[in-house]
């Protein structure tokens, strides 16, 4: 009887060590378990490289999307540049057929947000004319990649 | 946005957690080492120190080598697999002592004890997680010998193919001979073409999701870049046909889809891979004998329940007996399942550990896929993203597979569980695997060293400009 006593005592003891072991690695990770989420890496690195030269400060506040897949999409502008292309690590993700991984990235410039071509592929247009080096954007002019059109707004 | 770049910093590394969990792993199997002894005869038998030191050993001599070579990698990973390798290892233990009281019964010779051969197996499986981590400083560098490894994963894929080398175990196909012992080289192939499958969907993937047409809402990939997911399904085909090996063929393509669908992130291509896959499971049961008897045996084990159902019965058997809370370790008959060592180790644990048990093994794999999915979220370049997903997918399919197999839940495909099993090809590659995810892993959460000096310059600036502003 003491014998039995014992196997059920180390049946259970174990069962209820492995949900220990469990429960224990669970807590350990708890916190990017449910909350706080992946940390917004991509947008920390561009950080670095405008705080070098400080934005004046320029009208602009929004970028607005108005055609394309992400119609209606804003992405309100701070200090660091904003990077547009398909790469998931894009401030603004394109799904565009037509849009590079790395197509385009706004950067702020002395008095206005610049506008710089990334080597795409199907290059990037500031109103009629096709961007070959950093050009400044007006208020409303539209830029498009590929289907998608988006302008600055205040 | 300034607030959460603090956090990759915040909270990595955690070895001191990693340790801790290694112990009470190792505890937890020397308890069950133990267990295994009080259940048989009720006494703790004379091995569980030695048993207990090596795994210290092994898995202490990890953890220092994670603690200097990749100092910011998952806390958690390790551990689990600890934990895992050590109860595979006990299971394996056990069910040495159970064939040995069958042959005692029948009076016939006793048969080789599997644990201390698996213990050893451990022992080079951790020096070959060793080696990855010292010898694989970045992963990065690992997309280099993409086609390198895509070579050498296909040879070693149809090595076995070869007569002379390739060795016929069980039906299939998938062993080579070397010197004394049988060497499974898809393991080997698996990891070699996840590297080569991640560095080739990375490079491609604009045209791979470029689209042609939207036919009921999902953009059909254009038919000239259909030509990789025709290459991968004709490969696992002839692994199929060539080896009958129908787990490798089903894991291959399955990694193949999910790699490619997490690359492009089109969902035409799940579908289109759903097709083919079905496509091909379809005209291997009518063609196969050996596929459509699985398939039969799977829609009604019972009817075979003495032939070719004897395993899958006596599996279900062995979870039926179980129950909840098991039988406890020693005290059951896992035995009586032919391959409890490999394939229906989970059984055995079903058996003895019960539903409790086995619920507590999943969500140690779960774990482990889970630290690795995040893993590659967290990374910050495409390959590593991609590679991590890969291996933590291809570990969580191989447990599905498997688990899903023993249970009835899918048509049985003999592939290893992760660490479980006994088989050295197996634990030995599962620990590269994981290596190579820790190494991922430490790139993910190291701290970047761009967010850092942006803090430096801002507070520069901040301090600058009280002085400047009086201009």
């Amino acid at each position: 009887m003491g014998s039995e006593l014992v196997v059920a005592l180390v049946k259970y003891g174990l069962l209820a060590l492995l949900w220990l072991f469990v429960i224990f690695a669970v807590r350990t990770v708890r916190s990017d378990l449910w909350g706080s989420g992946k940390p917004a890496r991509p947008a920390a690195g561009t950080a670095a490289r405008s705080s070098g030269k400080p934005a004046k400060r320029t009208a602009a506040r929004r970028l607005v999307v108005t055609e394309g897949a992400l119609a209606g999409t804003t992405i309100s502008l701070g200090a660091a540049p904003v990077t547009l292309g398909r790469a998931d690590d894009s401030t603004l993700v394109l799904t565009d057929d037509y849009a590079s991984s790395r197509h385009a990235r706004l950067v702020p410039g002395e008095d206005a947000w610049l506008v710089e071509d990334l080597g795409s592929t199907n290059g990037t247009y500031l109103g009629a004319s096709k961007v070959t080096r950093p050009t400044p954007v007006p208020l409303g002019q539209p830029i498009r990649i590929g289907k998608t059109v988006m302008e600055l707004r205040r | 946005m300034s607030a959460q770049t603090i956090a990759p910093g915040a909270g990595a590394g955690r070895r001191g957690i990693e340790l801790l969990l290694i112990g009470f792993a190792v505890a937890i199997a020397i308890v069950a080492y133990a267990a295994v002894g009080i259940g048989q005869d009720g006494r703790i038998p004379t091995g569980t120190i030695g048993y207990g030191a090596g795994l210290a050993l092994l898995f202490g001599l990890a953890h220092l080598v994670v603690r200097r070579f990749a100092p910011y990698a998952d806390p958690l990973i390790l551990p689990c697999v600890a934990m895992l390798n050590g109860l595979g290892l006990v299971m394996i233990r056990r069910l040495d002592l159970a064939e040995a009281e069958r042959a005692r019964q029948a009076a016939s010779a006793l048969p080789r004890a599997d644990a201390p051969l698996q213990l050893i197996w451990t022992a080079i499986a951790v020096a070959a997680f060793i080696a990855v981590l010292v010898v694989v400083r970045d992963h990065t560098r690992l997309a280099r010998y993409a086609y390198t490894s895509a070579a050498a994963g296909l040879v070693l894929l149809l090595l076995p193919a070869i007569p002379g080398i390739g060795a016929t175990i069980n039906g299939a196909r998938l062993w080579i001979r070397v010197g004394p012992m049988t060497v499974q080289p898809s393991e080997a192939a698996k990891v070699l073409l996840m590297v080569f499958f991640a560095s080739y969907l990375v490079s491609k993937r604009d045209v791979l999701s470029l689209a042609s047409r939207r036919v009921a809402g999902i953009d059909l990939p254009r038919a000239r870049d259909l030509g990789p997911i025709l290459v991968a399904w004709a490969a696992s085909l002839a692994v199929l046909v060539r080896e009958k090996d129908l787990g490798s063929s089903l894991l291959f393509f399955g990694i193949f889809i999910v790699m490619l669908y997490v690359a492009t992130e089109r969902t035409s291509w799940l579908l289109i891979g759903v097709g083919l896959f079905g496509l091909g499971s379809f005209s291997a049961y009518t063609l196969f004998g050996h596929v459509a008897r699985r398939v039969d045996t799977w829609l009604d084990p019972f009817a075979t329940a003495s032939t070719t159902g004897y395993q899958l019965v006596q599996g279900l058997f062995g979870f039926g007996t179980g129950g909840i809370s098991g039988t406890g370790l020693g005290k059951g008959q896992p035995g009586i399942v032919p391959y409890a060592k490999t394939d229906f180790i989970m059984a055995a644990i079903g058996e003895e550990l019960g539903l409790i048990g086995v619920m507590a093994v999943l969500l140690l794999f779960a774990l482990v896929v889970e630290r690795g999915l995040r893993s590659g979220l967290a990374c910050r370049d495409s390959f590593g993203k991609l590679l991590a997903t890969g291996l933590s997918f291809a570990l969580a399919l191989q447990v599905f597979v498997i688990v899903g197999g023993v249970t009835g839940l899918i048509p049985l495909t003999g592939v290893t569980l992760p660490w479980l099993s006994y088989g050295g090809s197996s634990v030995v590659m599962n620990w590269v695997l994981i290596a190579l995810l820790l190494r991922i892993s430490d790139a993910a959460r190291r701290p970047a060293p761009a967010p850092v000096a942006p803090e430096k310059a801002r507070a520069a600036l901040a301090e600058a400009q009280t002085t400047v502003v009086r201009r």
